[in-house]
């Protein structure tokens, strides 16, 4: 294992580390020690590797992840793992807002809850919340999962395209054109699949499914307000 | 009808100069559809531009270069702040962001093969990168965008440059649509959203919302990069001076600034005419922004909107531009609104030149189109070598003034070079007005 001491060695030095493993590198796991809320951590991984953060981080950890796990021992700031396009990104703590924004695939797994704005204009990446979410929450979001486990802020998948969403607790307001779907039996394996790639104590049968009502997708005066 | 007016003078009609045919037929026209007009290219509105601005030329003061013969120089180094490559560019003109999805692939790669042939650089746009751009552009800066369609690490490797797109001139504040005619199954599959629907461009970025967030996304861009791409940070022509400044703190290697008659792919007519300021009033306030920082010419200018010809780029480089950027030209020379398609345009219900409805993807010349049939039409091998020719062309004519100017760099024009022809422009561009040492508000006078 490869350890690093991100407060000692510097963000350039752990990133340009990380950038240089290939597809076949031995350095395959490897230990960040004093992250201390430090921004761009592990961004634009491109191998197969595992990433342990000690600690909690800033803005944007693991942000345009591929082929990589990340797996931060801790909380973290904005914009986690956002753009990922591959790969697992696990929070073992709460993540701050647009968490998983714009992600294009991989998995990001929150253990506690994430803040406003989880999933914004997602792009296939799959997202497994263990508490709650905050508002606006999937906003614009265009195709992957977005699966909470808790409760769900305001204005729920405002604008949603394609991107399905599945919450056990309560929404507290969908947004413009999100609405309640029927939960069929392909959801109700897709979202087993999830829960289990995600380590949830909980059931697809207790969730409900969201998705876009598709009164959006053509340009209406009467959608403008 | 019986004139009872008994042989009397009578009133003549008289036509409103608020209420213009004009209005009244666009009052009409909402009125009968109930939706306002949506259209491409940017302000068709007169306003203060580089016209009104002249240079002044050597004379008994100024020493003039040979206006064929003697050197004078016109590359342009973007990126030399913290990029670790920068760019160096044979012209200062770049071709601005225009979207695959708004322009056809042919259309992207004849501006790479343009701007390739030229020496200068072609931007993608709100839709990711295609290969036809990549390959034929030698110099290729990628847009980060709110929508992050088609935004992928491996295009931000492959890249020259980053350009964080804040705003543009045509819509400061607004986002963007581009109509289900448009989204192709290519256009689709790159922008992940269902073909045919229309698809929305948010108008401010998911994952940053101030400038010290977005100190902390470029710092992520540089790490993801490795500290090689220069970024820049493209403003809309709201506030240039605040805007300018805060960019630069976010940490811009270039501030790239677009006036109102910069163009759009689409949005409200409503927006692009009132929305925004022209070009003119900008760019001083954009430098007087960068000389306060002390960051003049370490962090390069690039201004765009409305520029047409030689005599706009030097002029704005005489107002302390790097370089400048064009799009609505490009389109023109491609063959945009040319008038051998005016049997088409006419059958649209429209003029050449006057075409803007380029959202409807029914473009005579097959260019801001994605219909297999209309892209047929284009070569982009002959866009290309006009494009290249029309660079030529604008570059022959700067350099053909600041050789008359005594400069001996496209760089070492400078505002004292200038003279305004009105009191609006003189006052925009802190130029005097011609035959004075005076503009409004010039430090020391009270009017």
């Amino acid at each position: 294992m490869q350890t690093f001491d991100l407060e000692a060695q510097g963000l350039r030095a752990l990133n340009s580390a990380l950038h240089e493993q290939s597809h076949d590198t031995n350095q395959t796991v490897w230990e960040i020690l004093n992250p201390r809320g430090s921004h761009a951590i592990a961004v634009g991984l491109d191998a197969p590797i595992e990433v342990n953060v000690k600690g909690s981080t800033g803005y944007y950890c693991a942000g345009m992840n591929k082929q990589a796990t990340v797996h931060v021992h801790g909380s973290t700031g904005p914009g986690t793992a956002e753009n990922m396009m591959s790969g697992t990104v696990i929070v073992e703590g709460d993540a701050s807002q647009y968490a998983g924004a714009t992600g294009n695939g991989g998995t990001l797994i929150i253990k506690g809850n994430a803040s406003s704005r989880c999933g914004i204009s997602m792009k296939g990446i799959d997202i497994i919340v263990h508490g709650n979410i905050g508002h606006m929450s999937a906003f614009m979001a265009q195709s992957g999962n977005l699966v909470v486990c808790g409760d769900a802020g305001e204005a729920l998948g405002d604008s949603l395209y394609e991107a399905r969403i599945f919450v056990r607790g309560k929404v507290k307001s969908l947004g413009a054109d999100c609405i309640e779907k029927e939960m069929r039996q392909e959801h109700l394996d897709t979202l087993t699949e999830l829960l289990r790639r995600g380590g949830c104590d909980a059931e697809a049968s207790e969730f409900k499914r969201y998705g876009s009502a598709r009164k959006l997708y053509h340009f209406n005066i009467d959608n403008a307000y | 009808m019986k004139d009872e007016s008994n042989g009397a003078p009578r009133t003549v009609p008289v036509q409103s100069a608020t209420f213009t045919g004009k209005v009244n037929a666009e009052i009409r026209r909402a009125a009968a559809t109930g939706i306002y007009d949506i259209r491409g290219g940017g302000a068709k509105r007169a306003v203060p531009h580089f016209d009104d601005l002249l240079f002044l030329g050597a004379s008994m003061s100024r020493y003039p270069l040979e206006g064929y013969r003697e050197k004078c120089e016109t590359s342009v180094l973007l990126g030399t702040r913290f990029a670790q490559k920068p760019i160096k560019l044979d012209i200062p003109v770049t071709i601005a962001g225009m979207s695959f999805g708004a322009l056809s692939g042919p259309a992207k790669e004849s501006l790479g093969r343009g701007a390739t042939l030229a020496g200068t650089s072609t931007t993608t746009g709100d839709g990711g990168m295609t290969e036809e751009e990549r390959s034929h552009s030698r110099t290729l800066v990628y847009q980060y965008l709110p929508s992050r369609y088609g935004m992928n690490p491996d295009d931000l490797r492959r890249c020259d440059a980053i350009e964080i797109v804040v705003g543009q001139g045509a819509k400061p504040g607004g986002g963007g649509m581009l109509l289900g005619q448009k989204i192709s199954e290519r256009v689709a599959q790159m922008r992940n959203l269902p073909k045919g629907i229309d698809q929305r461009s948010a108008c401010r970025h998911p994952d940053w919302t101030g400038p010290d967030d977005l100190e902390i996304k470029i710092l992520e861009l540089r790490e993801i990069t490795n500290w090689q791409k220069p970024i820049y940070i493209k403003i809309g022509g709201a506030r240039p001076y605040f805007d300018t400044t805060l960019a630069v703190k976010a940490g811009a290697d270039v501030v790239v600034l677009d006036g109102m008659q910069g163009g759009t792919a689409a949005t409200q007519d409503v927006f692009i005419e009132h929305v925004g300021q022209p070009i003119l009033a900008c760019i001083r306030e954009a430098v007087r922004a960068l000389d306060d920082l002390g960051m003049h010419r370490e962090v390069q200018l690039i201004v765009s909107g409305g520029i047409r010809h030689g005599a706009d780029v030097a002029k704005c480089m005489a107002l302390g531009a790097d370089a400048v950027a064009i799009g609505t030209a490009a389109l023109i020379a491609l063959g945009d609104n040319d008038p051998k398609w005016e049997a088409e345009y006419n059958a649209l219900g429209t003029t050449a030149g006057a075409y803007d409805d380029w959202h409807e993807g029914k473009d005579p010349a097959g260019i801001t189109t994605q219909d297999p049939e209309l892209m047929a039409r284009f070569d982009p091998i002959e866009g290309g070598r006009r494009l290249n020719n029309y660079l030529k062309v604008m570059t022959l004519e700067a350099q053909t003034i600041a050789r008359a100017c005594g400069k001996n760099h496209l760089h070492n024009l400078e505002p004292e070079d200038l003279c305004a022809l009105t009191m609006e422009a003189a006052a925009m561009a802190r130029i005097p007005l011609a035959g004075t040492d005076w503009y409004p508000g010039k430090p020391g006078t009270t009017y």
